[in-house]
This record gives C-alpha cells, structure tokens and sequence, in this order.
C-alpha cells in the first residue's frame, strides 16, 4: 500500500496507509481532542470530541473511526466544531456528578483537562443529578458510577488486551452503566483477573485503586500502549 | 466589562451563599493586595464587612456558592437587581460542587432526615421546625440557573491571583499586557509578574 495524500486545515499532508483521520493528523503535529480514544486499544467514536470537518458532506465525522482517504479536505479547527466540542463536554459534566474538588482524578482527569483547554467555564444544561451507585467490593479497586463518561475504554481494555471480557455495558440511554460480568459486585466477578488494565486506561476518575484521596489517583495510561506494543511488536523494555 | 468607565469611585461586594467561606478566605489570601483595592474601590457589602442590607448601584459582585435555600434565593435576585456585573466566585456558584451532592437524594426532606436523622448519634431530630432556619429549595442550583451571571470563576477555591486578575479587569486597572481573567494560564502569567517585580 503507498502513503495517503489528504489536506489538514489547508495543508497538504501524507498518512500511513490505513490511518484514521487522527492518527493522519498526530503524524503530521495537528491536535485534535479526544477523550475515548487510548493508544493500545481500538476506537469506539463514544465521546464524539473529534469531530471534523470533511469537505463535501454536511455531516461531522469523528477524526478516530474515520478512515483517511486520497483528496479528503478535513478541517480540525473551526468555530462550530469548538462550539459543538464544548456543548458535548458540558453534557457530559452534566449527565451525571462530576465533583471535580472531591475526586480522587482532581487534576489527573481527562475530561477536567479537556473542558479546560476548551474555554468551558460554566455548564448551560441543567445537571441531571442522578442516584448512581459505588461499588467497592472488589479486594483493590472501586468504580464509582458518578464519574463514569462511557467512554467504554475499560470493556475495550479488559476484551482486547486483558482477553477476560469482564466489563460491558448494560442498558440504554441515560440507564447505560458499565457493568461487570452479569451485572454482578465487581468483587464476585469469576472472570476478572485483577489485572488492573481498566484502573489504568480510565480517562476519570470512575475506577480506581481503593484508597486513593482526593487527586491522588494518578492513572498510567500510557502503560496501555506499553503492553499493546509489547504483545505486537514483542518490543518489552519501555 | 470594566466598570470603571464611570466617574465615581466603583462600588463592589462580595456575597456568601452556600458554600464552605473557602472562596472568601481566598479572597483574604490577596494579603496586602487588599490595601491597593481599597484605593481603587469601596467595598460596600460583604461577610467580612458588617452591613445588614444588600445595597442599591453595586458595580460588580463576586458570588460564592450556590443557591440552596430561600434566604439564598431572595438574596441573589436582590444582588443581580441591585448589581452591574455578577461574578460566580469560586465551584459552589459555577456548578453546584459539594453544596449539591444533596441533589441526587431528591425531595429535601429526605436530605434532612438522612443528615439529622438517619446520621445521628444520639436524639436526631431535624431543626427546620425553628423559624429561622431557612427552607432548603427542591434542589441546589449554580448561580447563573438562577439569575444572569457575567463572568465565571471557577475553582475550589480560585487561588487569590486569579481573583486578582478578574478584580484588576472589571475595574479596568492598567495591564501590560491585556490577560483573560477567567482563563487560569492568565492567572499564572500574573503571578509570575508579580514574582518579577
């Protein structure tokens, strides 16, 4: 396969042969925001962050499960992607009880991040403020269901890397939970290996290790990449 | 949003609503900052100043915490009829924070009956019975769900040189360099000119 010639916010660029319109975009220096993404693991277009612009369809495309194509025309910057950028972070502050002085990601929180680097100083949707639950039966992690953005990195994670499948989502719309094996306490669960691979790709603070105070949970998202490299390109020292 | 284009010297407040006093000791924290503010402006109603009546042609207000109760309620409606420009100061005011961890629980009454009944060591009962205390509203809501707010101040407390920066800009002091108030990277850049001096 020969490289792809695509433009990036009028610059003409080229992307290795199979590369979705972020990864074009990461290889050529442009950002784009994400959140659900996480090298290591498959993408899942859930948070809808990157969202571009391609010229000759009126619809937004996310920049991760887009495939890059010769001639395509993206557009990552722009006025209305920021706008609907902010809308989709305010959302999801509000869809559920995002406390950021209490948590224990304060400061170590992807989506805290992201609101930051958007302007988002305030959230113009009514907060939702629903009763979700904590489960901490499990001997050394938690997951707090407050927290949680779906983002579905911890059910690609524990399925692709981990190969237990322990993790999933139940239910639909605003009822969806990320849940373990049958709707089970985390700590009953017969599939899960402790292996702590969610603990450390979760972009919130919804599963952490037990113990953990407020901004002390410090997730080591990079150590996805780490262990993906490792099993493909059996390249083992970081 | 400077409101110092008027001739008079500008009138400003701070308010306490539910919240912790954090964003207020914040505040304090400008240390002898506070005697440069006091020559630029009168500081016509705040928790640190005693005056009982919220008073008329306030310029701008900073707002900390967020609306739980009915005192609360009348209180910012007189503070955004009354004021120029609303601050929300600090978590509480922006989004709800700590104040509306009650929400998720619904009706207040099962928010007081867990507080002081179910959480009680010994003899609970629920002291809204006394006419003083005020009526917790059906939810706690952000200052701007309420009223009209004009700038955001985030942060749990926000660190005094951003309350600083957001001080300096409403009463259109002099900056080399015009900065963001709201945007903490303007906030650091301020303190590092102060360091500098």
């Amino acid at each position: 396969m020969t490289v792809t010639t695509l433009t990036i916010n009028g610059e003409l660029v080229s992307a290795s042969p199979g590369a979705s319109v972020l990864e074009a975009a990461r290889e050529n220096g442009v950002e784009i925001p994400t959140l659900c993404e996480l090298e290591g693991i498959s993408s899942a277009g859930a948070c809808r962050l990157c969202l571009v612009e391609i010229s000759g369809t009126p619809r937004l495309q996310p920049a991760c499960v887009t495939a890059a194509t010769e001639g395509m025309e993206v557009q990552t910057d722009s006025e209305r992607l920021n706008r609907y950028r902010r809308m989709i972070l305010e959302l999801l502050f509000a869809e559920r009880n995002h406390i950021c002085p209490v948590c224990v990601a304060n400061g170590h929180c992807e989506l805290q991040s992201r609101a930051i680097e958007n302007g988002m100083d305030h959230v113009r949707f009514s907060y939702q403020h629903p009763d979700l639950s904590v489960d901490i039966t499990h001997e050394r992690f938690g997951i707090d269901q407050d927290r949680c953005i779906l983002c579905t990195r911890c059910v690609r994670v524990c399925d692709e890397l981990e190969g237990a499948h322990t993790w999933d989502v139940a239910g639909r719309g605003t009822k969806s939970r990320v849940i373990t094996d049958l709707n089970q306490p985390w700590g009953e669960s017969d599939t899960c290996t402790s292996c702590a691979k969610c603990v450390e790709a979760c972009p919130t603070g919804a599963i952490f290790r037990k113990g953990s105070s407020v901004g002390e949970m410090e997730h080591r998202r990079d150590r996805i990449r780490f262990i993906a490299d490792a099993r493909k390109k059996k390249e083992w020292s970081p | 949003m400077s409101v110092s284009e008027n001739k008079r010297r500008p009138r400003i407040a701070t308010v306490w609503l539910a919240g912790c006093s954090g964003c207020h000791m914040s505040f304090l924290d400008l240390d002898e900052w506070l005697f440069e503010l006091a020559k630029l402006a009168d500081v016509v109603y705040s928790p640190v100043a005693d005056v009982k009546e919220y008073p008329e042609n306030v310029d701008a207000v900073l707002v900390e915490g967020a609306v739980a109760n009915e005192d609360n309620l009348e209180l910012i409606r007189k503070v955004r009829a009354r004021t120029k420009a609303v601050v929300s100061f600090g978590d509480c005011a922006v989004t709800g924070n700590v104040t509306a961890l009650r929400n998720p629980l619904g009706d207040p009454e099962n928010v007081l009956k867990r507080a002081y009944i179910e959480e009680a060591n010994t003899g609970g009962r629920i002291p809204s019975d006394h006419p003083l205390v005020p009526k917790l509203l059906p939810k706690v809501l952000p200052v701007h769900q309420v009223v009209k707010v004009d700038a955001f101040l985030w942060g749990c407390p926000p660190d005094a040189a951003r309350i600083r920066a957001v001080l300096e800009k409403l009463l259109g002091v002099e900056k080399p360099a015009e900065v963001d108030a709201i945007n903490p990277a303007a906030g650091q850049e301020t303190a590092k000119t102060k360091d500098g001096e």
